[in-house]
């Protein structure tokens, strides 16, 4: 039981020493570093042999030594006996080393005799990895965007997995793509257009949802219940089957290529969950706030700009990030109404810049950051509102 | 006293609720009906455009008479194909001005030229000519002339607001347009694209469930791919991919794991053997759907991690006692726990997944075998130009997803039932 045990503990660490090993070679490749093989055989063995050795040190030595030592043997080997790489490689290696030993280092022999070890070592290991896995996964192809956007097509051609960034060039070279960008592909105007629509609808959206939503959480009228229960039915209803009939009545309407056409349909779509988040906070509101008001004389009006408005900011933010959210990044409606590039979104512009077969890919990766950045940034900063409002309105998307 | 209480707050909701209400049924509930009606009609991209009688002005001076002047009127019918009746016409002219040849279809009077042109065919074209003196000998002021525009008007039918219906659309729809092949497609899309997403959604919530070191931050990175813009993500996608100098191949290459670069996304079928049997994979359709899972398994990870964190601790800490391993622990205490949540998520992203369009339009636009049938709405409306086309496949869809979430419920229905 002991050995099977040992070995597959041993077999489970190598595994994830590989994974780790290799993604790090991956990433110094992109640096433009020539590696041709993920030497998995080295590592497999080394691996191993470190988790065996670790087991069989046991306590004798100090684990932070016990660690160092390990990763030094790891990197002399690796490093100087099988490739001449630059330190900053191996310091890599050493760290990612180091990181793993530590790891191991709260597994023992008498920890490998216990119910159901192995099965406990799987599901930390594969936690592990599965950190790193989707870490890498998700942020690789934000990574890439980014420094492609840094790079020129010349460079890239030459070698396409040098993705190192030459900070050393002067600032005008290095940002030339977002210089480009908005000196002849007028990305500015775009992102002005982009910000009026977002930002209109957002003020539009919560101009109408706030008293609907104080209406259909408060009041009692005929045909609330279908009000209510439709919302949801009408926001689950796809965007595609809207298309063509808003495309012929805007035509008729002369309302396409227009920011106004844009804001309408963005807030009819963006209304029905707005006012069902609303509708929800607004009721756990205590009535006898606005018994108060109501005998002060306060009208409706006054009841929600001096009771309901203030007392539910969080909601109304949450509300607020999420329908800019959506209008920012919204492609199909202004692929449909807009045509002319006057009157462009930014996501619009972009795919407008990829129609064009010679468009360089950095000009496009730049146009891809543009858009991008304000979202993660509002996402990272407000995290808290826009997670509240994505699980309350993510039956979009 | 109460009654009319009643009556206010009655009063009241309406007016709160009227401006939403009104604004969602002109832009969703309406178009809906719209596309039902444009479905059973032959109706192209060129007829939508409302046709216009249409007049240039052109004002020449004629030499040697400084009082007179001469003005051409090129007149058309902006459409092709469509008749305008009735088309009547009226410019104004200064105070000074009089006619010399008026045409007998004009009137001229009060320096107001009327004239009622009768019904011009589709690509109607006529060059009207009219000249005028002054009648106090003064000289001609051209640009101010030019300034004043000439108003015409005309009735012409609208082909959306006739009544010829017509069954063809829908014949086309499920007998010419490879309709099989359509739907099989989108199925598949649809399908593995939400059990993918809701599979990657539970291992990603299981592991953050857990505590470790730079949690919070791992669930905002988690979502990255949610928030972001569409068009961003396709297309820095498509740059990793691309089978000339993409990082992939590029990648996979200098490695020697492969020989020659694999286009994943412009490659139809790729032969594959497994323990010997040969089958062909729908390798650009794979990869859309891999992407369709990268975009939207974070929405799957937020819905069950909020579950999985109600999860009382008492039910693991009971596991505990009874010596249960990791494993029967997940499956017998967390699974059981999020399948309601498991199966609101599979209707809701098997319905959204169904109309998605943006993604494979941005990655394949359709092409090697990606077409599904939100891109053949777009394809058949808007690249054919056959709108009645493209409306007939859009209610296609939603029939198809009627039927959808009839038979999901009844489904679900019965298993509550059994338990």
């Amino acid at each position: 039981m002991r050995t099977k045990n040992t070995i597959l503990f041993s077999l489970i660490s190598t595994f994830f020493l590989i994974f780790l090993i290799s993604i790090w070679k991956i990433l110094a490749t992109l640096q433009g570093l020539s590696i041709n093989s993920f030497n998995i055989e080295i590592t497999f063995i080394f691996g191993f042999l470190i988790s065996l050795a670790h087991l069989g040190i046991g306590d004798r030595i100090k684990s932070i030594y016990k660690s160092i030592i390990f990763s030094s043997i790891f990197v002399f080997c690796d490093g100087y006996l099988v490739q001449k790489l630059p330190i900053w490689y191996n310091v890599g290696v050493f760290l990612i080393l180091y990181f793993f030993t530590n790891k191991i280092s709260k597994y023992t022999f008498i920890g490998l005799k216990e119910e159901h070890s192995t099965q406990v070592i799987l599901f930390d290991f594969l936690t592990l990895f599965g950190i790193l896995f989707f870490s890498f996964v998700i942020l690789f192809p934000f990574y890439m965007m980014l420094v492609t956007s840094f790079k020129t097509q010349i460079a890239l051609l030459v070698n396409p997995l040098d993705f190192s960034i030459n900070f050393g060039q002067d600032i005008k070279d290095l940002f030339k793509s977002y210089f480009v960008i908005f000196k002849s592909y007028k990305f500015g105007k775009y992102i002005v257009i982009s910000t009026i629509v977002s930002v209109g609808t957002v003020i539009i959206t919560l101009l109408f949802a706030i008293p609907a939503a104080y209406a259909v959480a408060r009041l009692n009228f005929f045909g609330k219940t279908f009000l209510s229960t439709s919302i949801l039915i009408i926001y689950m209803f796809p965007a595609i089957v809207l298309v063509i009939p808003l495309y012929t009545i805007f035509s008729q309407l002369g309302l396409r290529n227009s920011i106004e056409g844009l804001l309408i349909v963005y807030t009819a779509t963006t209304l029905p969950v707005a006012i069902y988040m609303l509708q929800g906070y607004f009721k756990s509101i205590p009535k006898e706030l606005e018994e108060a008001a109501i005998l002060d004389k306060l009208s409706w009006f006054g009841i929600i700009t001096k009771i309901i408005i203030p007392l539910s900011i969080p909601a109304i933010s949450s509300v607020a990030l999420y329908v800019f959210m959506i209008a920012w990044n919204e492609f199909l409606f202004s692929l449909m109404f807009l045509d002319n590039p006057n009157s462009f979104t930014l996501s619009r512009a972009i795919q407008y810049l990829s129609g064009d077969a010679e468009t360089p890919r950095q000009y496009l990766m730049a146009g891809s950051v543009v858009v991008t950045l304000p979202v993660l940034f509002i996402f990272v900063y407000f995290e808290k509102y826009l997670v509240s409002g994505l699980t309350a309105g993510s039956v979009k998307g | 006293m109460n009654d009319t209480l009643a009556n206010t707050e009655k009063k009241t909701a309406y007016i709160l609720t009227l401006p939403a209400v009104l604004l969602v049924f002109s832009i969703i509930l309406f178009p809906i009906f719209a596309n039902i009606w444009i479905s059973f009609k032959e109706v192209e991209l060129k007829d939508i455009r409302i046709p216009e009688p249409r007049a240039k002005k052109i004002v020449k001076s004629i030499s040697d008479e400084p009082t007179k002047i001469k003005i051409l009127y090129k007149l058309r019918n902006s459409s092709l194909i469509q008749e305008i009746r009735d088309v009547s016409f009226q410019d104004y002219f200064p105070k000074n001005f009089e006619i010399e040849n008026l045409d007998p279809r004009c009137s001229y009077k009060k320096y107001n030229l009327k004239c009622e042109f009768g019904n011009w065919p589709p690509k109607y074209k006529e060059n009207f000519q009219v000249i005028f003196a002054t009648n106090d000998g003064s000289k001609i002021n051209k640009k101010n002339l030019k300034s004043i525009k000439p108003k015409l008007n005309g009735k012409s039918d609208n082909i959306l607001l006739n009544t010829n219906f017509t069954l063809k659309n829908f014949k086309k729809v499920l007998f010419e347009n490879e309709f099989v092949d359509l739907l099989l497609t989108t199925f598949y899309y649809t399908f593995f694209g939400t059990v993918g997403s809701i599979v990657f959604g539970i291992l990603t919530a299981q592991m953050v469930n857990q505590k470790f070191y730079g949690r919070t931050f791992m669930r905002s990175v988690l979502l990255f791919p949610y928030v972001a813009p569409v068009v961003a993500l396709a297309y820095t996608w498509e740059l990793l991919l691309d089978p000339n100098s993409g990082t992939l191949n590029s990648l996979l290459l200098n490695y020697q794991i492969i020989e020659t670069p694999i286009n994943l996304l412009g490659q139809k079928y790729i032969e594959i053997s497994i323990l010997g049997f040969d089958f062909k994979l729908r390798l650009a359709l794979t990869t859309v759907i891999m992407f369709e899972i990268w975009r939207y398994f974070p929405l799957a990870f937020l819905f069950i991690l909020a579950r999985l964190q109600a999860i009382p601790k008492e039910l693991y800490e009971a596991a505990d006692v009874d010596g249960a391993s990791p494993f029967q622990k997940f499956f017998n205490i967390t699974l059981p726990q999020i399948t309601a949540v498991i199966s609101i998520l599979f209707m809701i992203r098997f319905i959204w997944n169904f109309n998605k369009f943006e993604d494979v339009f941005l990655l394949t636009g359709g092409a090697s075998g990606t077409r599904t049938l939100p891109i053949n709405v777009y394809q058949q409306g808007f690249a054919i130009s056959d709108i009645g086309m493209g409306s007939a496949v859009s209610i296609v869809i939603v029939v198809l997803l009627l039927m959808f979430m009839f038979f999901y419920f009844k489904l679900l229905g019965k298993r509550v039932d059994e338990n």
